[in-house]
């Protein structure tokens, strides 16, 4: 009796590991081929049978990357427009994601979904003959403006996800002991709430990040952020893999090493909203 | 406490009223920027569509030309099949896959914190690089997947090289890219499900499939029909997969109508007939997001 039951339980415990290497296997062999191309030189890149591990890493790929001089602009490009965007997204979206929860305002966040189901391109068209007309374009207001499309939507959602699980009794007792309604969200709720903001951030800077249809459209030489500019090398040195590889790692590494890092906060913040970006 | 009136007026009702007009002010800022960033995108883009306009020009009244030559363009036509097609496979296989996946990512394993982090990486990393690297693994002669085809004596495939193969190709693409979401989304419900039903399960002497077919599926049912709204609607408006791995081709092989749009819009710059494209897009998206939802009220009740 007990033999078959531990011959058992070794089967489901090899049923189990098997189940969990097929379902993370897809994540890890394309991610390893994304390394393997990066740190290899061009020989073992060009070879077939393709050769996995390099035989000796090199790093000539990322310097070919990081010589060509712009890709210290394409990065600060990218910065500038994830970071102010978030930063906007933040400052409207944490006072109304507080402000839906507390008043139930259901249909107000049904409202803010319409954003997540119209597609980008059909912002695009209006908003670049009208950023056009206001001579904009060429500069990065543009995509800060636009990316607030991307980051407000999930920063109302995170922000309202989390201000419902937080009990209203203390925001009350404040008012009744004479605080105004902003007092008690500003020193109550707000310094409550940090955790919430700070997946709130993390997500949509993530999102704004990765975003490329946006920027294909409104960026020029001097303002593309750094999916446009990888993918504008793609067209010049289509065979010479390491490279492109190399840049690529280094525009999704931060991401990669975030959701690492943070899985937990990352898996709550999707699971509140249900979402993704653009 | 003592300043606490012992009865309101009329208590609950007027409360939040009240309440409610207050938090507009937390509220009323971003619903100002939602709706000038959304709606004057659509006032222009319904006035557009019924314009012909090409850069250079002032736009001049067609009424719904733009509309009916968008109904008998082939090539539209084409690209609204060739989405439908995407957008079936793009929704059913990750249902499965990300189902199988919160089953797995339910059960207790060591590491599993960190392995659900490296899960949900696809879905997470920047599109565009996620693209390149799929891009090379297709290569006909030099890819990987040719050469892992070939170790196990398989035939090989062109992929998005030829028009037979590129949608399955690309579908491919964005299994591998989505299945951690549906898995989240489905994982969500797991965590909800009542433990009752489970026990008299055991005490019945269900098989593990019986439990899953008969209890978890049912009960699942209603996150699945969410994870089916929210595949669909990504699904519809994919892009930059598409975009960097195909530009729509080989020929129009791989044109849905986003890249379609894309391509009327700003390579040809037909904005009229672009805008008119936007309007029918949208109509399809709500249409298809309706008929889900109108599904999930159905399966609530039965």
């Amino acid at each position: 009796m007990s033999r078959t039951l531990t011959l058992r339980r070794f089967a489901d415990r090899a049923e189990l590991t098997a189940a969990v290497v097929l379902v993370v296997a897809p994540a890890i062999v394309v991610f390893a081929w994304m390394l393997s191309l990066a740190f290899k030189n061009d020989l073992e890149n060009s070879a077939y049978p393709p050769v996995f591990i390099p035989s000796h890493i090199t790093f000539d790929n990322f310097a070919a990357t990081l010589q060509r001089g712009t890709f210290f602009r394409y990065l600060t490009n990218s910065l500038i427009v994830s970071g102010m965007s978030t930063l906007i997204g933040l400052l409207l979206g944490v006072p109304a994601g507080y402000g839906i929860a507390r008043a139930r305002a259901n249909r107000l966040a049904a409202f803010v979904l319409i954003s997540r189901i119209t597609p980008g391109l059909s912002y695009l068209i209006p908003l670049f003959i009208l950023f056009r007309y206001l001579d904009l374009i060429g500069t990065l207001v543009p995509m800060i403006l636009i990316h607030i499309v991307i980051t407000l939507p999930i920063v109302i959602w995170v922000m309202m996800g989390f201000f419902e699980t937080l009990p209203r009794d203390l925001e009350e007792a404040a008012t009744i002991d004479g605080a105004t309604w902003w007092q008690a969200f500003r020193y109550i709720a707000l310094p409550l709430a940090r955790p919430g903001i700070v997946v709130a951030t993390i997500l949509s800077f993530i999102f704004s990040w990765n975003n490329f249809v946006f920027g294909i459209v409104l960026t020029g030489r001097e303002t593309r952020t750094l999916p446009v500019a990888v993918y504008n090398s793609m067209s010049f040195e289509q065979i010479s893999w390491g490279p492109l590889a190399a840049s690529a790692l280094l525009v999704t590494l931060p991401v990669l090493i975030l959701t690492i890092l943070l899985q937990k906060e990352i898996v709550h913040g999707l699971t509140t909203g249900g979402l993704k970006g653009g | 406490m003592a300043s606490v009136p012992l009865s309101y007026p009329d208590p609950g009702r007027r409360r939040l009223k009240v309440g409610a007009a207050r938090y507009w002010w937390f509220i009323g800022p971003s619903v100002v920027v939602i709706l000038s960033i959304v709606l004057f995108p659509w006032i222009f883009t319904i006035w557009m569509s019924v314009q012909e306009w090409s850069p250079g020009g002032p736009p001049s009244y067609v009424g719904m030309r733009n509309y009916s030559e968008l109904m008998t363009s082939d090539r539209f036509l084409g690209s609204a099949g060739r989405t439908l097609y995407f957008t079936a496979l793009a929704v059913i296989i990750p249902l499965f896959t990300g189902t199988f996946s919160a089953l797995v990512f339910h059960r207790e394993f060591p590491l599993r914190g960190l392995l659900r982090g490296i899960f949900i990486l696809p879905m997470m990393a920047t599109p565009v690089a996620i693209a390149l690297v799929w891009t090379m693994m297709f290569h006909p002669q030099l890819g990987v997947l040719n050469y892992v085809l070939g170790l196990f004596g398989l035939p090989t495939s062109l992929w998005v090289y030829s028009a037979d193969t590129v949608i399955p190709s690309l579908v491919l693409v964005e299994v591998w890219h989505w299945t951690p979401l549906v898995a989240l989304i489905v994982l969500g419900g797991l965590a909800a499900l009542p433990v009752e039903p489970y026990e008299a399960a055991k005490l019945d002497g269900a098989t593990r499939w019986q439990t899953f077919r008969y209890i978890t599926l049912p009960l699942l049912l209603p996150f699945l029909v969410v994870a089916a709204i929210i595949r669909t609607i990504d699904a519809l408006k994919t892009f930059d997969t598409i975009y960097v791995i195909t530009q729509g081709g080989p020929g129009v092989a791989s044109e849905t109508i986003n890249i379609h749009l894309y391509l009327q819009a700003f390579a040809f710059h037909n904005i009229g007939y672009a805008s008119a494209l936007v309007v029918v897009f949208f109509a399809i998206i709500v249409a298809l997001a309706l008929v889900l939802l109108y599904l999930r009220q159905k399966a609530k009740w039965s």
